[in-house]
């Protein structure tokens, strides 16, 4: 199995419809209009030597190296700066050009370090391959005259080395980080001999704005940046294609190994969701896998205050089933539940779901989407007809206006936002609609036109005060609404937002905007041509995420904007397999493709397939298994590949909820949180040690491929299978493709996809079915899923969670770039740099008024709990707002926050919780007790044999 | 399960479907609940409006009376 090859055209694909025909060297070709001679002559199998041109950048021209010559034409121009033209004659290897280019490489290499033989790039670096390309046999200038040679190494990066002596300034890491990235964050400084590659204001990397999304490495034809991983290892000999398992982005990698080693990730140029690009986390932070604390073998104990024991598979498993079996017996057939997890595959999630309906006999079954984006699969379903995000990522390319609302990209979604920059920087106008001055308000030549920060929990007054002007302002686009929406539903819609409580004038003090502002904003969506929204976890975790999705999808229908490239509805999915678990049948009143439980039809083809009779009721979602629990009649829970302790909301009442059930088994890759409740552990597998597939944010269907075996010796698909057997329901596959058959055969949406498809093209979105074979980039084209469009009433209700005087300020929390969600990966990765611990933003005004410093503890409180942590004092929060994250443990932010949740699915209102902030000594008590909980509770009992 | 929690979701739920025009605001409660809460739930809710229904907003108690837990009760009783 060799590396997975990719051509470099050198320069970017022209988008020209127009066909251009010329000759290089005597080879006839013909490529789009505004195509460079490089890239035509890499059509025709023809690999013009170069050095500062790869095709993910545009053409720069510095090197000198990639010169032809064109019959009529003086000179040697460069090959990647020269556009083609009907008719060109083109030669690339005369001798006058193989003189030139030996000349050029002399000057390259006469300040270039000798040391191939002991260089980690050796076999793998453009300027080795050029120098044999162009037959360079001798150095004419010698190599005693002034060089670069000792230029300092500069190691700051975890994941990278920059080594200056080996850099040819050829500019492709700075336009990487420039052009990819967006971030701006290298330049070339000094002139001529003093050209350099400097990061920042000639700072270390890690002190530099460099988000280390490895851009410029892979850009990089030299050793100069190259992966630590690489030098220690060794360069790779084999690679396979797979897919990342952090953002719902769903970026494709080549797994680059040496034996069963991973050696590096790069990102696939052939993956449709990042076509090249990556983050920090994808990237790099997959040293989680080997960590030291996976534990690798099952676990059991009868009470959660004893140690772990080490036990055999079949003992697990076997303990799985007969207390879940005793449970039944004793407490009924609806007493026990299981959680799938967006972190798992398509094919883990159904098998789990599977499992819970058919062999538990009860629809308690739930996925962490219920905590995320649970809205987002009801209200794009009331309104649209498909629980699912309208476009591609490709979209953004064609959009003109973008809406941003509660969404962080360059933090949670850092690849889509890398794009959106681009698009932005093109000129495109941005809206952000979030309390918090995130990133994209204003970055290196990106600066919103608007940004509403708005207080938290006011999102659907604010989409019905914009919707309020686009109808009383006549920008409704009325063409669209008469043929495809009901047209009653919008008539008493627009007779609803047009009310006066929905002006911009009434809602504007009560969320703190401007009412100018919101009114601009609104007169640019509904005029600025394409308009695109993009939404978070910001939109759906409210008691009115629902309300608010809807009133997004209101927006769209009314503007016109669904159906084509460049507009649309993009929930911004969290996790990798967000979108999937959800279409897998993962939620409690529905099979996979989102068809209830209780339709007959539905349900006994399920029966027939399955062979047993399935529950027609709803089951119980995550917080009404909490709530059952501790009322005595919910006891015991299967939960993989998720720690609900940690990432649901109210810790007090989910870690009473878990000791009240008499069997826990968590199956993960490490002791998580949860796990400190948990009567069996079953380790689970890394994505890197499996097959199946995960389902993007923009519905794509991608392959994961296993690169390693499962250390711990079971594929989790496999565990569930166990599960399975011995509560006496036999499902049975060989491989995680025939699981993917089943799901394709029982849901319409998936009835084309398999893996021949997947692995012929890479990936589809769905619906893929006869009708769209190959998927389904942009939805609703023609029509909209339901038929019409379906405008629905949002009125604003506030929230029931009150600041008053006891609990002043309202926290909102999210996530960053280095660490992801409860942080059970890059916690276990050297991402823990950038992040060792959850701090609290504060603006100065409350930090000011409460006596704290950067830096200081801070003790914050809630009607439901107490945490401590550090400040961070910061004007990126409004004064009254406060913000932190919840990757830590030892902070837990939901200890403080609430039970609300969204009136339609229970998705908890993570982003208004009313607490107070008081300046602190050290940890809560809380905190004290928690961790004395968590060592004990972490005890693994020795067994004899060691 | 807190009968507190379950008459607080039921009454958003209501306050929802209230808003909504052209349509009668109880069956489309009552549907929602059909369709999204597990029948302890739905039990236990129509078990306390048959105690009074304390808390329960107009439309909800007329919803909660239409789920067949309620009706169970009614005929029980």
């Amino acid at each position: 199995m060799p590396l997975v090859p990719e051509l470099d055209y050198g320069t970017p694909a022209s988008p020209s419809a127009e066909a251009v025909g010329l000759t290089v060297d005597g080879n006839r070709v013909t490529v789009p209009a505004g195509s460079s001679i490089m890239r035509a002559a890499m059509t025709a199998g023809i690999q013009v030597p170069k050095l500062c041109a790869t095709d993910s950048l545009a053409a720069f021209g510095s090197c000198r190296l990639c010169l032809v010559e064109i019959a009529g034409r003086p000179g040697t121009p460069a090959s990647c700066t020269t556009p083609v033209a009907e008719g060109m004659v083109v030669s690339t290897q005369t001798e006058r050009l193989k003189r030139l280019r030996r000349g050029v490489m002399e000057l390259y290499i006469s300040d270039h370090p000798l040391d191939c033989l002991t260089c980690a790039a050796n076999g793998d670096c453009e300027l080795q391959d050029m120098a044999g390309a162009v037959g360079l046999r001798e150095v004419r200038y010698g190599y005693k005259g002034e060089n670069h040679l000792d230029a300092a190494k500069d190691e700051s990066n975890p994941y990278f080395t920059f080594d200056p002596s080996k850099c040819i300034v050829c500019s492709r890491c700075v336009r990487a980080c420039e052009e990819v990235q967006g971030t701006f964050a290298l330049t070339i400084q000094g002139r001529g001999f003093d050209s350099a590659v400097s990061a920042g204001m000639a700072e270390k990397f890690i002190d530099s704005e460099c988000v280390s999304c490895g851009a410029c490495v892979q850009a990089c034809p030299t050793a100069t940046l190259m992966e630590k991983t690489v030098i220690e290892t060794g360069v790779p000999e084999h690679s396979v294609v797979t897919t990342c398992a952090y953002c719902g982005v769903g970026c494709n990698f080549k797994a680059e190994m040496r034996g069963d080693e991973l050696v590096r990730m790069v990102p696939s140029k052939e993956g449709k969701a990042n076509h090249g690009h990556s983050c920090v986390k994808g990237r790099f932070a997959w040293g989680y896998a080997n960590h030291r604390e996976r534990i690798l073998k099952p676990l059991v104990r009868e009470r959660i205050d004893q140690p772990w024991r080490e036990v055999s598979w079949d003992e697990a498993i076997g303990r799985v089933a007969s207390e879940f079996k005793r449970l039944q017996e004793k407490h009924g057939r609806r007493s026990i539940g299981g959680i799938t997890s967006s972190r798992c595959t398509n094919e883990e999630t159904y098998l789990v779901q599977k499992l819970v309906r058919a062999g538990f006999g009860n629809n308690n079954i739930d996925t962490c989407a219920r905590v995320c984006h649970s809205p987002t699969g009801y209200g794009l379903k009331s309104t649209f007809g498909a629980s699912a995000g309208t476009q591609d990522f490709d979209s953004v390319e064609h959009a003109d206006v973008v809406i941003v609302i509660g969404a962080n990209p360059t933090d949670a979604h850092p690849v889509f936002a890398s794009r959106l920059k681009k698009r932005l920087r093109q000129g495109a106008k941005l809206i952000v609609i979030d309390p918090r001055r995130i990133d994209l308000v204003r970055t290196p030549h990106v600066e919103a036109a608007f940004h509403l920060a708005l207080r938290p929990g006011t999102n659907a007054a604010i989409l019905n005060a914009l919707a309020h002007t686009i109808v009383t302002e006549g920008l409704v686009n009325q063409a669209f609404v008469r043929e495809r929406c009901d047209l009653q539903a919008f008539e008493y819609w627009a007779a609803f937002v047009s009310e006066s409580q929905n002006s911009p004038e009434t809602v504007g003090p009560l969320a703190g905007v401007p009412p100018e502002a919101i009114r601009g904003a609104a007169r640019l969506f509904a005029t600025g041509g394409n308009g695109a929204i993009y939404y978070g976890l910001g939109v759906t975790e409210h008691s009115q995420g629902s309300t608010a999705v809807m009133a997004i999808a209101n927006l769209a229908m009314a503007t016109g904007n669904i159906g084509r490239p460049g507009v649309g509805v993009n929930p911004l999915r969290g996790q990798n397999n967000v979108q999937g678990s959800c279409d897998m049948g993962s939620f409690p009143h529905e099979f996979s493709g989102y068809r209830h439980v209780s339709d007959d039809g539905v349900r006994s083809t399920f029966e027939a397939s399955w062979g047993r009779p399935l529950d027609a009721e709803p089951g119980l979602r995550i917080g009404n298994m909490f709530d059952a629990a501790l009322d005595g009649s919910f006891k015991g829970l299967y939960v993989q590949g998720e720690d609900i302790l940690q990432s649901d909301p109210n810790t007090h009442h989910v870690a009473a909820a878990l000791a009240a059930m008499e069997c826990v088994v968590v199956q993960d890759l490490f002791l998580n949180e949860t796990s400190t409740y948990a009567h069996v552990f079953l380790p689970g597998s890394t994505f890197l040690e499996k097959d199946g597939t995960f389902t993007n944010a923009e519905r794509r269907i991608n392959r994961v491929r296993r690169v390693m075996a499962p250390r711990n010796g079971m594929a989790d698909w496999e565990i569930t299978l166990a599960i399975a057997h011995a509560m006496g329901f036999d499902m049975s596959y060989g491989h995680p493709s025939e699981v993917m058959d089943e799901i394709a055969r029982l849901t319409p949406t998936f009835a084309g996809v398999s893996y021949e498809l997947l692995d012929r093209v890479g990936s589809v979105q769905w619906p893929c079915n006869a009708q769209a074979p190959v998927g389904t980039p942009v939805m609703h084209a023609d029509a909209f899923l339901r038929g019409k469009g379906n405008f629905i009433i949002t009125e604003y209700v506030p929230t029931d969670e009150k600041v008053g005087p006891r609990f002043p300020l309202l926290l909102t929390t999210g996530r960053i770039l280095s660490q992801y969600n409860v942080g059970a990966q890059t916690r276990r990765t050297a991402n823990v740099i950038w992040h060792d611990a959850d701090v609290l933003e504060i603006h100065p005004h409350d930090a000011e008024q409460r006596g704290v410093r950067d830096g200081d503890w801070i003790r914050l409180d809630s009607r439901t709990g107490a945490t401590t942590l550090r400040a961070r004092v910061t004007e990126r929060v409004a004064p009254g707002v406060v913000y932190t994250t919840f990757h830590h443990p030892e902070t837990q932010a939901n200890v403080v926050t609430s039970d609300y949740s969204d009136w339609a699915t229970n998705c908890p209102e993570y982003k208004v919780t009313a607490v107070q902030a008081t300046p602190s000594n050290g940890p809560s008590d809380w905190q004290r007790d928690y961790g004395e909980h968590a060592r004990a509770s972490r005890r693994i009992e020795k067994t004899a044999a060691e | 399960m807190e009968i507190a929690k379950l008459v607080r979701m039921a009454n958003q739920i209501g306050r929802f479907f209230a808003a909504q025009r052209g349509r009668d605001p109880a069956a489309a409660i009552a549907d929602h609940l059909n369709k999204f809460w597990e029948p302890r739930m739905r039990a236990e809710i129509a078990t306390h409006l048959a105690g009074g229904g304390a808390g329960l907003d107009g439309p909800v108690r007329d919803a909660v009376g239409r789920l067949r837990e309620a009706q169970l009760l009614s005929v029980r009783v």
